[in-house]
């Protein structure tokens, strides 16, 4: 029954890494950079839902609005002034611009909320779930975080499948110029991305800070490198891949912490990582490229 | 009168200098050849036209209007569509999610469906195969995918870049043969091709470029008689 539990928790931690993941692969299958600014929009996301719901002891719902009409608003601003004119300019000039990004937002937290940990009060306030005679509790946080996921996951597959939007992504990430000679506007597309990606990072943000109760401006580097790792895990650039991806990675980690070692879990995990590279560089489903002339 | 009108027009690579003061003219209904060696900016001058790169000087004009400052994707919707070099269909999307895209500027779905229809008219191969990966196709098919994207858009001038290169003679002709049924529906076409021979038994007029300058224009039938021509591109 511990096992199930420790299972059970891992899919939940697996499922936030899978949300945070999805915005990374996605941004990197269209923009083709590395947004590692992308976990600290996580945290930002956070702190805005702290905001509306501790501080203004407004509901939790709205704090989940908030956080999410902020990042979005972050995401697209952050590529507008600091990506956009990079467009075109070496991928280490905007890995490097990212990682100032990234500075600069935990550093803007660090000044308004300082360095003190805040109690973040949790969003879903509903009992856990019993099962087999109270042995198996599952939290509420739990179930929600992965039903979330699950939407996540349903929604965002079918708005790349079915609407003009998400086939214009698709286009965009496999050919910018093929893409403006459909008539598609490419910088359009990328900010509708970091829209998609930020929202996200957002839902991701207040559901992992609602799952660990704890908020710091740093609290988004950590899960936003193990979302990283799992999207280069399942494949950077595919969606499927990002969600497999994170919830393998987030049920090793828990089952790493209970077996073998708390202290040793992230080790392991980036060692699978590391592993899984050696063996297939492209990651669980990432795409093979071949080209037909 | 013209659809397309290019003046002096001169682009860059960083410091290099691709086009070197061209100016052309595609009128209403032809096909205009633009023949010359690898590197002579054939490319570079329709991804001019087309938006893709910036000129740094001189103007293009499209029915009437300057458009050397509109972005590519603006000039889709104003009717002019671009086959690109080495076909460049989305690999990973289906023949028919490829076509889709194509009609990406447009709104009316019945109009978008009578076009569909035209095309697999056109292209019955596209139909057989229109739930396949686009990568799969041959590179025949490829091309023939390519210009029913572009036709998609319902253009008013097409532009098409070496649209025979790389195919089997057998696709060669097919090719050629399409192109000169698109254009006697209506739609003007301005043609790149490195297959001189062929490119000026369809078209009406054309012009030689050497190294970013047009060094020879006319019509079609005069240039494939002329000794320079024949001696550099059309080997004989």
């Amino acid at each position: 029954m511990s096992f199930l539990s420790c299972f059970i928790s891992g899919i939940s931690l697996g499922s936030i890494y899978a949300i945070i993941a999805l915005g990374y692969t996605m941004v990197y299958g269209i923009a083709k950079m590395l947004n590692f600014a992308h976990g600290d929009i996580i945290m930002v996301g956070a702190f805005a839902a702290y905001t509306i719901v501790s501080t203004l002891g407004m509901p939790p719902i709205l704090g989940v609005l908030a956080a999410v009409a902020v990042c979005t608003l972050l995401g697209v601003t952050v590529e507008k002034v600091a990506y956009k004119p990079l467009r075109g300019a070496s991928s280490l000039a905007v890995l490097i611009t990212a990682i100032g990004v990234s500075y600069l937002l935990q550093n803007l937290a660090l000044l308004i909320f300082s360095a003190n940990p805040k109690k973040f009060q949790s969003v879903v306030n509903l009992p856990a779930l019993k099962l087999a005679g109270g042995e198996l509790s599952i939290s509420a946080v739990t179930i929600v975080t992965v039903l979330t996921c699950v939407v996540v996951m349903v929604c965002l597959t079918s708005f790349i499948n079915k609407t003009k939007k998400g086939q214009a992504m698709l286009a965009v990430s496999e050919d910018r110029g093929a893409a403006t000679l459909m008539g598609i506007n490419v910088n359009g597309t990328i900010a509708l991305t970091f829209a998609i990606g930020s929202a996200l990072a957002a839902v991701a943000g207040v559901l992992y800070c609602s799952a660990y109760d704890t908020l710091n401006p740093y609290i988004g580097s950590m899960p936003g490198i193990k979302a990283f790792t799992a999207a280069v895990f399942g494949g950077i650039g595919s969606i499927p891949g990002a969600f497999i991806g994170g919830i393998i990675l987030g049920i090793i980690e828990q089952l790493a912490k209970k077996y073998i070692s708390s202290q040793l879990a992230d080790a392991i995990v980036f060692a699978v990582l590391i592993i899984v590279l050696l063996v297939r560089p492209t990651g669980i489903l990432g795409k093979k490229i071949h080209e037909k002339v | 009168m013209a659809i397309l009108e290019v003046k002096d027009l001169e682009v860059f690579y960083g410091v290099i200098q691709a086009i070197k003061g061209i100016s052309f003219d595609v009128g209403q209904g032809e096909i205009i050849a633009l023949i010359g060696a690898n590197g002579a900016g054939k490319t570079t001058t329709l991804h001019t036209v087309t938006g893709l790169i910036r000129a740094k000087s001189g103007a293009i004009f499209y029915e009437g209007k300057d458009v050397t400052r509109i972005p590519g994707e603006k000039l889709v919707q104003m009717g002019i569509a671009h086959v690109p070099e080495g076909r460049r269909v989305f690999a990973s999307m289906t023949v028919l999610q490829n076509l889709k895209m194509g009609a990406y500027t447009r709104k009316d779905k019945g109009e978008i469906a009578e076009n569909l229809n035209m095309i697999y008219r056109r292209f019955p191969r596209l139909e057989e195969r229109k739930n396949q990966l686009a990568g799969t196709l041959s590179g025949g098919e490829q091309q023939m995918l390519a210009m029913g994207r572009a036709l998609m858009s319902h253009p008013k001038l097409i532009v098409m870049d070496e649209p025979s290169m790389g195919l089997s003679p057998i696709y060669v002709n097919e090719i050629f043969d399409i192109i000169q049924k698109i254009n006697g529906d209506g739609t003007t076409v301005l043609l790149v091709e490195q297959n001189a021979k062929k490119a000026l038994s369809i078209a009406n007029r054309a012009y030689v470029l050497e190294t970013g300058k047009i060094v020879l224009s006319g019509d079609a039938s005069e240039l494939m008689n002329n000794d320079s021509v024949k001696k550099a591109y059309l080997s004989e």
